[in-house]
């Protein structure tokens, strides 16, 4: 290497040149690949939401299964519909609303701590996305999208419940890290299978669903409020639990299906 | 000929990264949970590390020694900057499994041990052929112990079901410590050994010899 590569001037040069390169080249490729990346992110959100009303169908493809879901948005705190006046007065979009983020708007969302927080999500949108499906004028199903934090990663979710707003259509996890195996198995098709038909909610109306250790004895009546839990990870059964009590329980979505239940649509 | 063949295929058993440098340790530990996720991964690393060899041997003798360590870094990190949003365009499901780990390629010890020594002192080809040889070292290493972290801890070879487990009602009981990182170190300690036993010139020199019993007394 010669002594003129270490002078101030061409280091500074080389510094420069490259970053510039590697800017453009960088900068070049996310822009390029943008519209992919957002269309497989979509396309994604789409068929999670989709299996978990059990609507994927081999030979319609996403978009046109998903042509028949409707997105509204819920008001959590009043247990409805969020009013296009609320909307606006808000400043969001139904269709672009992105609820992650919401979360973390102190303008959007609100603050849980301890008691209140079992999912231990920490902050909670005001206003949650909801997917319908209709049957003429009638809610057939309904997906809510719920997420709570399980033993490493806060797990993203969709629950489908049919019409009646208790019973389970459908369960599946889109976005989590647990441990592959173990707690990773709220991935597998056969544990998800075991939530369809299963009961949310009890004679008094609570939020009564959750896992269990080891396997639902079928004779027992409580079954229909039970799901097998995953062997080897308590701590994401757990969570699992938390987190299905805690958005379908009265803090969350409780009162907006009580609503739907009581008064129709 | 015979060089390029050196190059490119002595990483595998000769001079492998992990086995022999015991370089990469991170990310194999990581990633090799599950076989396709392992694939992936390898073929990742070998092009960062191709490509990285590539370009910076290009510019080598227009790099400041001042900050040479930067510029490499600048390059290898540019690079997996656009590996990852391939990914994330191309292999969306893979990539979400990778996450994290796709951008960790940048502090893979691989990248940078063959930027700062082969790549500053060779050619363009020859460090591009050096890149893919250490991937290819790597890449074997990984897909090894993702095979069998894959086939003990699931039962599965690429997602497809090989031993039936016990809870999809088969006979096969899966073994968890294999899907956790620290199975990795006993798969890649066996795969040394078992190199070190073929190819004894990989055996280190032992540091210090245990002196013979100079006492007569039973030990206390």
């Amino acid at each position: 290497m010669s002594s003129n590569n270490d002078s101030i001037k061409k280091t500074i040069t080389v510094a420069l040149s490259l970053c510039l390169v590697c800017s453009v080249f960088v900068a070049a490729a996310a822009v390029g690949l943008k519209p992919i990346q957002k269309a497989n992110k979509d396309l994604d959100r789409k068929t999670n939401i989709l299996a978990a009303a059990n609507m994927l169908d081999a030979n319609t493809s996403v978009d046109e299964a998903f042509a028949k879901v409707e997105q509204r948005l819920v008001n959590l705190e009043a247990g409805r519909f969020a009013t296009d006046a609320e909307i606006q007065a808000a400043g969001i979009d139904v269709a672009t609303y992105d609820q992650k983020a919401a979360a973390q708007d102190p303008a959007l969302s609100i603050a849980l701590n301890g008691e209140n927080d079992p999912a231990s999500i920490k902050r909670r949108a005001k206003f949650a996305t909801v997917y319908l499906v209709r049957d003429g004028n009638d809610i057939d199903r309904i997906v809510l999208p719920v997420h709570g934090y399980g033993l490493w990663s806060t797990m993203y979710g969709f629950m489908a419940l049919e019409n009646d707003f208790s019973t389970i259509i459908g369960f599946g996890f889109y976005d989590q890290a647990e441990t592959p195996g173990l707690g990773g198995e709220v991935d597998n098709p056969n544990w998800k299978a075991l939530w369809k038909g299963k009961q949310v909610y009890n004679d008094a109306g609570e939020a009564e669903i959750h896992l269990v250790k080891g396997s639902v004895d079928n004779n027992d009546p409580q079954a229909a409020y039970k799901v097998d839990g995953l062997s080897g990870a308590t701590l994401t059964s757990r969570g699992v639990t938390n987190l299905v009590q805690y958005w379908l329980g009265s803090e969350a979505f409780g009162p907006f299906l009580a609503k739907l239940r009581s008064e129709g649509v | 000929m015979s060089e390029v063949k050196k190059v490119l295929f002595g990483p595998i058993l000769a001079n492998n990264p992990i086995a022999l440098q015991i370089l990469g340790i991170c990310s194999a530990l990581a990633v090799t949970s599950s076989l396709s996720v392992s694939l992936v991964m390898a073929i990742a690393l070998t092009m960062v590390t191709a490509f990285s060899n590539f370009f910076i041997a290009i510019i080598r003798n227009h790099i400041p020694s001042s900050i040479r360590i930067i510029v490499q870094m600048i390059i290898i990190a540019s690079l997996v900057i656009v590996v990852d949003q391939i990914l994330k365009a191309f292999a969306f499901e893979i990539s979400k499994q990778l996450s994290v780990f796709v951008g960790l390629i940048i502090t893979n010890c691989i990248v940078m041990g063959r930027a700062e020594a082969y790549a500053m002192k060779n050619g363009p080809v020859m460090s591009f052929l050096d890149g893919i040889g250490n991937g290819l070292g790597y890449s074997a290493m990984l897909i090894v112990v993702g095979f069998f972290r894959e086939l003990l801890g699931a039962g599965k070879l690429f997602g497809v079901e090989i031993f039936t487990t016990i809870q999809n009602g088969g006979w096969y009981q899966p073994n968890g410590l294999m899907l956790l990182p620290p199975s990795a170190f006993f798969v890649i300690g066996l795969v040394i050994w078992a190199l070190r036993t073929y190819k004894k010139e990989q055996v280190e020199e032992p540091e210090f010899k245990i002196a013979a019993n100079s006492r007569t007394q039973e030990a206390m």
